[in-house]
């Protein structure tokens, strides 16, 4: 059990580390100058590409442990959407700082007139609120009505999913990729499609046993 | 001969000024406006100028013969250059990829040599042009401009070529000539960016000038930039070069120029014309329906220094172009 529990610490740290290295990859190259001539842009781009990679790798967990009953799955869930949720702040903080320098007025008026600023603003709130009550404490305290507020991350992925299409200039390639990932990851939730995930999942445990 | 502006536009006069004066002048400059402007004017009176840290390639035999008698700085800006490296790596070419990164990456494989261009519609002289015979009966001139993106950021680029009013002159307009309609080569074999299946633009790509706007003086037909032949990435062979508009009318790798009678199609305003007008001028007070164009970030910038500025109506040639659409509403005719 001892030997057990030390395994999924070094998963957990295992991934933690692998959601950490983009980050330092993406500083590595501005300080050294290979990100082109707007840095800035550079890392609010990959910043945003990268939380939606963390947003689809964490709605995959729950489909990958009923198909492998595997319990790592599941332990880095939590840790995986906070990844998500600090891509976007971060995300935020590029926009806020790189795009806009700073310029409050032009903030205000991004707010009101782009809804793409207002769709993306609106799936960090939610990320926000979903961030903080995701600890022991808010989970209990919440009960019941944990587990439905925490569906909104459904919703979170339908507006991030629209913020990137707003944005889409002239080639909507890379956005289809993203947009069949999500596409996927939902059908695998209709009941029927997840209980025959389970049952697959538990074949397949017997066929290895 | 163009209008003397006393701020942002200069005209050089390395041909007519006797060196030393040139000289004693430049001094002068530098020692009171600093560097920035210092980088911005005449440096050498023949010998062409320098530029930092550029690739350098040769072109074809008549572009370096044409190269030697060029008329160096002959519209210069206050605005320092963008470094060459920032200019060829970080283009908006959809013919080779949606990433700023594509077309350095891809553009390579473009066959430039040899170059046809056609020119047809209401002319006296239409027919297939090889790219020298269209080229070589102007002296090179080179100009220093700025060039605003429609995505809101701005590059400063000396570029090398001839004034697009004389080629449309030599092709012999008609009375029924009312614009000017242009094409980009349309290959996916050699632009990757056209094979897309998800692209959004209907290839070949398309732009176009009313007539006025093509002949004048501004209005500018590229070959080369920072002293050299066009590297792919940037529209090679033959590029157009409008400053006061937005970068996206500024057609690249040309094959096709047309005079029409009525407003051609252009690639922007078909795919979304409540972001893209016909004429997209640069106008800090009409936004993008996406972002704001009242500001610009100069590039390079830094994490430190986002170099946001603002953003002047035609680009700051408004002295210059604005009088070719007085009495229309710019908010309308965006």
């Amino acid at each position: 059990m001892a030997g057990q529990s030390r395994h999924i610490l070094a998963w957990r740290l295992l991934v933690f580390v692998a959601a950490l290295a983009p980050i330092l990859w993406w500083s590595y190259h501005v300080a050294i100058g290979a990100a082109g001539p707007e840095p800035g842009r550079y890392l609010l781009l990959n910043l945003g590409q990268g939380a939606l990679i963390l947003l689809l790798c964490t709605l995959s967990l729950t489909p990958l442990t009923r198909l492998t009953r595997w319990k790592g799955f599941s332990v880095i869930r939590r840790q995986l959407g906070l990844w998500t949720f600090g891509y976007g702040v971060l995300h935020l903080l590029c926009y806020l700082l790189f795009i806009l320098g700073l310029n409050w007025t032009a903030l205000g008026e991004d707010l009101q007139k782009r809804p793409y600023i207002i769709v993306g603003a609106l799936a960090l709130l939610i990320l926000l609120a979903l961030a903080v009550t995701s600890n022991r404490y808010a989970m209990r305290k919440l009960g019941k009505r944990w587990k439905p507020l925490h569906k909104a991350v459904y919703l979170v992925l339908a507006l991030v999913l629209l913020h990137f299409l707003w944005i889409v200039r002239a080639d909507l390639t890379e956005w289809s990729v993203y947009a069949a990932v999500a596409l996927a990851l939902m059908l695998l939730r209709i009941p029927t499609v997840a209980r025959r995930l389970s049952r697959l999942g538990g074949q397949m445990r017997h066929v290895r046993a | 001969m163009l209008i003397r502006s006393r701020h942002r536009l200069s005209l050089g006069e390395n041909d007519v000024t006797p060196e030393s004066i040139y000289l004693s002048r430049r001094k002068f400059m530098s020692g009171v406006v600093g560097l920035g402007l210092a980088a911005s004017l005449p440096r050498a009176a023949l010998a062409g100028p320098d530029y930092e840290d550029v690739t350098k390639a040769k072109g074809p035999e008549w572009f370096e013969a044409q190269l030697a008698d060029t008329r160096w700085n002959a519209i210069t800006a206050e605005d320092k250059v963008t470094p060459f490296d920032d200019a060829t790596h970080y283009n908006n070419f959809y013919e080779f990829g949606s990433d700023k990164s594509d077309p350095a990456r891809y553009a390579g494989q473009l066959k430039t040599v040899p170059w046809t261009v056609a020119v047809d519609g209401e002319v006296g002289k239409p027919g297939q042009y090889a790219l020298e015979d269209l080229i070589t009966p102007s002296r090179f001139e080179e100009r220093i401009y700025r060039l605003r993106c429609v995505e809101a950021w701005s590059m400063v680029i000396p570029w090398l070529g001839i004034p697009l009013a004389d080629v449309i002159k030599r092709a012999e307009p008609t009375g029924k000539a009312k614009y000017v309609r242009f094409e980009t080569l349309e290959d996916p074999k050699q632009m990757p960016g056209q094979a897309s299946r998800f692209g959004l633009i209907d290839w070949p790509y398309r732009e176009g000038l009313r007539m006025d706007e093509a002949m004048h003086p501004l209005a500018f037909l590229a070959v080369g930039m920072y002293g050299r032949v066009l590297p792919n990435q940037n529209g090679a062979p033959l590029r157009l070069v409008v400053p006061w508009k937005y970068g996206f009318k500024s057609i690249k790798s040309i094959v096709r120029v047309s005079l029409v009678e009525s407003q051609p199609e252009t690639s922007w305003h078909m795919l979304a014309p409540n972001e893209y007008g016909f004429y997209a001028n640069v106008n800090p007070e009409v936004d993008h329906p996406r972002w704001s164009q009242a500001t610009e970030r100069r590039l390079p910038n830094s994490l430190f220094n986002p170099n946001v500025i603002d953003t002047l109506p035609f680009n700051g040639y408004a002295e210059e172009v604005a009088g070719l659409y007085q009495g229309m509403d710019l908010r309308k005719f965006y």
